[in-house]
């Protein structure tokens, strides 16, 4: 499709997106909601910005690949599928009902747009790695990104995937860490610290970049950057607000796992047609 | 500990080599499946004294679908050996194995689910493990039941009842070590049986009971679990129905279990009985 590089534009397709995100985990009445809105923005200028891919050829093999390794923020990617035209915006507001295509984790045989199954963390960087390798050997020069939680890095396999990359100079692979800062029962530095987090990536021989995550401008340029780098993988860590939009979610551990209710749908709702 | 169930399972092992109790816990598919192996070498293996306990089992997890729900935790561990495998049927039932595996020196896995159900047993309750619970007893077919289906099996009876069926309800809470006399006493009487578990009808309580009547009494057994599918999203009460679950699936498959027994009784039932302990 079309890549749109008016920053203005993304902008304004991030809002839709949010006020979808809360929307349809209001109808589904269970999800994550702060993951969801923190990732939003990054959701957004790779997938109508940076990637290129085919909404009405799901499957065109030229495509750049995609994996929501942090799974349980697949409202924000089912939202972004939507925006694309992978399927009708009504679609959303099935979300986790039983028959419904939007499993309450992204699920690759029923999603179109969905290349992986992800929802049990710390897998989805080797799932990248592979998917690098595999498309580099196609010679095709498809690119990959991966998103990951800044939790989720705790697991030991997400390490395991960092070595692997460098090893295999897998520059066709960009990863991006959604860092909150919070995870599912608290702040991540009190639950299980993960910083110097640039320092570990530059260690295992990335390309480490730090931006604002929810900078339109900042993400866009990083994703070029990204692209430009030549022999290793980039690693993207994106400072983010978790619950970001909706002033009564953000920064709140609360909402990791829990959907808007009717007056916080109202008020998130209000602030988002505002902002 | 994070998110790092490999760690949590291997860093409890350590703890319990120093003389710790320590109780791992995290959503079942984690404990039994991310960090198998680790259970398997340090736990099981070392015949090390870790608690597992996993919460979130079974479809009744609802929602965040088939990635995040464990339908096949019991013969994960069941397979291991040295691991003693525990699926309480109330909140009643849990205290008391929290209690029980907390004296022992033994790695056991103990199976909860998220929703709440209700309580089945009163406050005298006493758990031995190894040691089910007849709930109800009859005699004409054996209901075996563990976990959340055992109120539901009890729902089966009372419909059983009303056709002039009368059913015995075992609550299986120890799936291994099986209590194997109670299961063998009853069905004896009953010469029809029929498992009741949320998780795939493979390798789990229907195949744990399978294997002993295979073995002492073979007699004709229903399993009502999980077809060979994964979970999807949808309410936990609707995902019961969705998969089989309920209390008129288990009256159904008693009522087979029945009439395959009378198909066959031209030939005698074997009759060999194992010594009591
Ligand atoms: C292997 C695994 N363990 C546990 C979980 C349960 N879980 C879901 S989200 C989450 C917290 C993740 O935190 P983070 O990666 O920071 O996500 P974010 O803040 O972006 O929502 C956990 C532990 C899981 N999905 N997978
Ligand atoms: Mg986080």
């Amino acid at each position: 499709m079309e890549s749109i590089s008016d920053v203005q534009k993304l902008i304004q397709i991030a809002r839709r997106v949010r006020i979808q995100i809360v929307k349809m985990l209001h109808q589904a009445g269970s999800g994550h909601t702060g993951g969801s809105l923190s990732a939003a923005d990054i959701l957004v200028a790779l997938f109508l910005y940076k990637m290129r891919h085919k909404p009405n050829n799901p499957d065109w093999v030229h495509r750049d690949r995609f994996v929501l390794s942090k799974g349980h923020a697949c409202p924000a990617y089912y939202a972004v599928l939507a925006e694309c035209g992978y399927f009708v915006p009504e679609e959303l507001y099935t979300l986790r009902q039983l028959g419904a295509c939007l499993q309450g984790h992204p699920d690759c045989l029923l999603t179109a747009g969905v290349d992986v199954s992800t929802g049990s963390l710390g897998q989805g960087l080797s799932l990248a790695n592979g998917m690098a390798m595999g498309t580099r050997l196609d010679g095709r020069g498809a690119r990959v990104y991966v998103v990951l939680g800044d939790g989720e890095v705790q697991e030991g396999q997400v390490w395991e995937a960092a070595m692997t990359a460098p090893h295999y100079r897998l520059d066709n692979l960009c990863a991006i860490i959604d860092h909150n800062h919070l995870q599912i029962d608290g702040r991540v530095e009190d639950v299980m610290n993960i910083e110097p987090l640039g320092a570990k990536w530059q260690a295992f021989g990335w390309e480490v970049q730090s931006i604002d995550g929810h900078d339109m401008k900042q993400i866009m340029e990083a994703l070029d950057q990204a692209e430009r780098t030549k022999g290793k993988p980039t690693m993207i860590i994106a400072e983010t607000v978790k619950g970001k939009g909706v002033s009564i979610f953000e920064n709140q551990v609360k909402y990791h796992g829990v959907a808007p209710n009717d007056e916080e749908l109202a008020v998130a709702l209000r602030e988002l047609a505002a902002a | 500990m994070g998110v790092s169930e490999q760690d949590m399972m291997s860093t409890a092992a350590g703890l319990a080599s120093t003389g710790k109790i320590p109780f791992a816990s995290t959503f079942a598919i984690f404990a039994a499946g991310r960090a198998w192996e680790q259970v398997r070498q340090c736990v099981a293996y070392s015949l090390a004294n870790v608690k597992i306990v996993a919460t979130h089992a079974g479809v009744t997890v609802g929602d965040d679908g088939g990635s995040h729900q464990a339908v096949e935790d019991i013969g994960l561990m069941r397979i291991l050996p040295n691991m003693t495998v525990i699926v309480p049927a109330d909140g009643v039932e849990t205290r008391r194995v929290i209690e029980t595996i907390a004296d022992i020196k033994a790695p056991v896995y103990v199976r909860t689910g998220r929703i709440a159900t209700p309580v089945i047993y009163d406050d005298r309750y006493k758990f031995r493990i190894g040691h089910a619970s007849i709930l109800k007893e009859g005699r004409d077919v054996t209901i075996v039941a563990t976990g959340l289906m055992v109120h539901i099996a009890l729902g089966a009876a009372d419909l059983l009842k009303k056709d002039g069926i009368s059913a015995t309800v075992i609550n299986m809470s120890t799936i291994k070590p099986l209590d194997e006399d109670t299961l063998l006493d009853s069905a004896m009487i009953t010469g029809a049986v029929v498992t009741a578990e949320e998780h795939l009808i493979s390798g789990g309580l229907g195949s744990a009971v399978c294997e002993v009547l295979a073995d002492k009494y073979p007699c004709p057994v229903k399993r009502i679990g999980i077809q060979d599918r994964f979970g999807i999203s949808g309410p936990p009460e609707r995902l019961l129905s969705y998969f089989g679950l309920t209390s008129q699936a288990i009256a159904e498959a008693a009522k087979k279990a029945i009439k395959a027994r009378k198909d066959c009784s031209t030939t005698e039932l074997p009759r060999v009985r194992t010594m009591r302990a």
